[in-house]
């Protein structure tokens, strides 16, 4: 088994709850399956490498026209009114529901799942330009974090992969 | 379906070679399928491959990656050390289950 192994990049753009777990998921299944990883963390997917952030990600309920209070137990696709989520803790009350969600179904949180994907050989850089954006340093990250690099070197480091933004 | 010669014992294996019969698994089969994907079995290889087979046997389905390394002890980083490059399919394949079921 000579050939090349099949290299998969993603690159994080978000902080989101619901944007996070996708590279993770993937990512994981990737190193399942003997595909190399590599994962670029820019502009707000930076919180999923600062060490400050990682325990506190959240999803907001305005503006997303998806989240219907059926996750509060209400029956049916009933949404939720826009003006309720500006009441302060809606945020933290819809991501704390959906972290008791994904805990139920086993899903590791953010802080594990990303130890998994290091343990398991997954290669992570930081954007360069996010972190002079975000006074960030090698220190603020966790563990697993290779380096600091430009736009240019990912492009060279991830050729011939498989590239998926989120 | 196929038939394959493993060990000396004809099973019957899918088109990516994965028994599709459980029961028909050996020890020995284990050992020719593992020696397929280059590896030699040692006594922590045996300890995923046997948390593997009473997973499968009480559950019904191979355990996930999470679910080997949370059961049986063995360290993420063990186990992508034990069975390199795609230890998802490797370990179910050498034992004798399906591909694993569930993301994580």
């Amino acid at each position: 088994m000579s050939e090349e192994p099949r290299k998969i990049a993603f690159i994080c753009s978000k902080g989101n709850l619901d944007m996070v777990y996708p590279a993770l998921v993937m990512g994981w299944a990737a190193l399942g399956n003997g595909i190399d990883v590599t994962i670029f963390f820019t502009f707000w997917g930076m919180d999923m490498i600062n060490k400050a952030r990682i325990d506190h990600l959240e999803i907001p309920p305005i503006a997303n026209t998806s989240m219907k209070m059926n996750m509060m137990g209400i029956p049916g696709y009933i949404g939720i009114p826009q003006i309720m989520g500006i009441i302060p803790g809606m945020t933290a009350f819809a991501s704390s529901l959906m972290k008791k969600k994904m805990k139920g179904l086993e899903v590791p949180t953010v802080r594990e799942y990303m130890e998994m994907l290091v343990d398991a050989g997954a290669n992570f850089y930081a954007c360069k330009m996010s972190v002079d954006m975000f006074d960030l340093k090698k220190e603020d990250f966790i563990d697993g974090v290779k380096d600091i690099v430009t736009a240019g070197d990912f492009m060279d480091m991830t050729e011939g992969a498989q590239i998926v933004f989120i | 379906m196929a038939t394959k010669k493993i060990a000396g014992i004809d099973v019957n294996v899918n088109e990516e070679g994965f028994l599709t019969n459980p029961a028909e698994w050996t020890k020995e089969i284990a050992v020719e399928l593992a020696k397929e994907e280059g590896i030699e079995l040692t006594d922590a290889h045996w300890k995923v491959i046997d948390f593997c087979r009473s997973a499968a046997a009480a559950n019904g389905a191979a355990p996930t990656l999470r679910a080997i390394t949370n059961g049986s002890g063995v360290s993420t980083k063990e186990l992508f050390g034990l069975f390199p490059k795609g230890p998802a399919k490797k370990v179910a394949k050498i034992s004798g289950l399906g591909k694993p079921e569930g993301c994580v």
